[in-house]
């Protein structure tokens, strides 16, 4: 058995108020986030020796974590700002985890947070947006990121057949599970017609196929599976996780229409010794909603071309087959860029405690949460689960 | 060369530096392998295909086919807007590598997967040329 399995656990997990929150800028959200997770384990920041957080795109900073262990004043002996677009935050818990096996410290605290809503001028949204694509190779063509996701879409289409009905089932999905979450940005049901009558934004994505931009953080407390007896919530123990990386540009993606979530889902299934029908839910990387459906296919959900009928026929819903994104999502529950998939996993610890409410999955004892970063290049995928063994 | 202010200009690197030397000539070039006899792009000090550092240039015949594309209808940003609504698409070359590039020269709306394209050059200043792809006449 790996040594990973089960030897960490997830102890503190909470929220910021997320979508349009003004009165806090990117690092305070981070800090905000911080401390509700340490509340939410029930303990002293002291009590905290590991911090990892991600840099802000709206408060960037030259050394991040430190800015924000300095913020805190707390004084941890490991304190790493990672970054790997959208993947950073499970990469993150694999640092986490790693840091802890090897002794390096024993809880570490990761919290995420930017505020691309409320807290971006116009130039800085404007670089962030112009910088996308490869500087010389692709950018002067003029590429947008949603224009590099509809790559893979149209790829997705000509390949199988897939429609963009099928694609908008996934915004439309996402949306049900929104309206079931207090804290989300976009509650307001939504129905296939309405996604396609979105304006084009690049085709054949419209408006309603891709995410949301916000502000918001989020932040989870990792400790020892032996420590993690002594905490107020009951443990959610990390079974298995896995990355896998394939390129840094989309014209330079072996394949569009798989990706590496294929090895990091395997790698993952493979450490938890458990496969796609042992999960009961499945947080999935939404930026766009074809990159859903790459997602449904490499991580085993369905075969090879098959996501367009599985979404179809409402498998991912609550209720279908294998629930995805109970929370919302990005599309529906909030993106702040970088720190997005924190709330794929504070939703999982929610989940698996049992504390979902009326989006609650009966039963709720494993799962998985996949993130992706970059035009789908770095991607990472774990299960969570309420048993160690 | 006014109509392209605004826009991302690439800029050239000491390896790069051949590359758009020659679309400034109308040509486009690829690393070719002396190792394995494979192209590939974008070009590096190392074949991607077998790790040997003995490269190349040579001219592509600057015709492929359309692997996927999207019609951009927001623009990256106002450098662009002229252009709206633009094709952004990955290139197949006849070589084997994929280049992204712009299709013009036809509507939007008659680019599909599998479409035969060729280059051809567009000048935003003395120093810069930029590849783009149009279709294959029919007959041609």
């Amino acid at each position: 058995m790996h040594p990973l399995r089960g030897a960490i656990a997830i102890v503190g997990a909470a929220d910021t108020a997320v979508g349009v929150v003004p009165h806090m800028g990117a690092t305070e959200l981070c800090v905000d986030a911080a401390l509700r997770a340490l509340a939410d384990a029930g303990l002293r920041k002291d009590q905290v020796d590991g911090l990892i957080t991600c840099n802000a795109m709206a408060e960037p900073c030259m050394y991040h974590a430190e800015t924000i262990a300095e913020y805190l004043q707390i004084f941890p002996r490991y304190c790493v700002s990672a970054a790997t677009g959208g993947g950073t935050t499970f990469a993150a818990l694999h640092q986490a985890a790693s840091a802890i096996m090897a002794g390096l410290c024993h809880t570490v605290l990761i919290t995420m947070a930017d505020s691309l809503r409320s807290g971006m001028s116009r130039d800085q949204a404007m670089k962030t947006q112009s910088s996308c694509g490869h500087p010389q190779f692709e950018s002067p063509y003029g590429p947008t990121v949603p224009s590099l996701y509809a790559l893979i879409a149209r790829a997705h289409m000509a390949a199988y057949g897939t429609t963009p009905e099928q694609m908008a089932e996934v915004a439309v999905a996402c949306r049900a599970h929104a309206a079931l979450h207090p804290g989300a940005q976009m509650r307001e049901p939504i129905t296939v017609q309405n996604v396609l009558a979105s304006r084009l934004i690049a085709d054949p994505l419209h408006l309603l196929d891709c995410s949301l931009v916000s502000d918001g953080g989020a932040a989870v407390i990792v400790t020892s599976a032996e420590r993690a007896r002594d905490f107020p919530h009951a443990p959610v123990y990390l079974l298995g996780i896995g990355e896998g990386h394939s390129h840094e540009h989309i014209s330079q993606a072996h394949s569009l229409t798989t990706s590496a979530a294929r090895e990091s889902g395997e790698r993952a299934y493979a450490m938890a010794g458990l496969g796609p029908s042992d999960m009961q839910f499945a947080q999935l990387y939404d930026c766009f909603t074809p990159t859903v459906m790459v997602e449904l296919e490499d991580l085993g959900f369905c075969g090879v071309g098959e996501s367009g009928p599985f979404v179809q026929e409402g498998h991912i819903r609550l209720g279908g087959r294998i629930p995805v994104n109970t929370h919302g999502g990005l599309l529906s529950h909030c993106h702040p860029g970088n720190p997005g998939s924190m709330f794929a996993l504070t939703e999982s610890v929610q989940q698996l405690r049992g504390n979902a409410g009326v989006r609650q999955v009966p039963g709720a004892k494993v799962g998985l949460a996949h993130a992706q970063g970059g035009i789908m290049s770095s991607h990472a995928t774990i299960i969570l689960g309420t048993e160690r063994n | 060369m006014d109509a392209h202010a605004g826009k991302h200009f690439p800029r050239p690197t000491p390896v790069s530096r051949p590359y758009w030397d020659a679309c400034r000539e109308g040509r486009l070039l690829l690393q070719l392998c002396s190792g394995c006899h494979k192209h590939q792009f974008y070009p590096r000090i190392v074949c991607s295909h077998c790790g040997a550092s003995t490269l190349e240039w040579a001219q592509a015949s600057g015709r492929g086919t359309v692997q996927s594309f999207t019609v951009v209808r927001r623009p990256v940003s106002p450098g662009y807007a002229a252009d709206t609504p633009y094709v952004i698409a990955l290139i197949a070359l006849a070589e084997g590598p994929v280049m992204m590039s712009n299709v013009v020269g036809c509507a939007p709306e008659d680019v599909n997967v599998g479409m035969p394209v060729e280059v051809l050059f567009e000048t935003w200043s003395e120093e810069i040329t930029v590849p783009k792809f149009h279709p294959v006449a029919t007959g041609a």
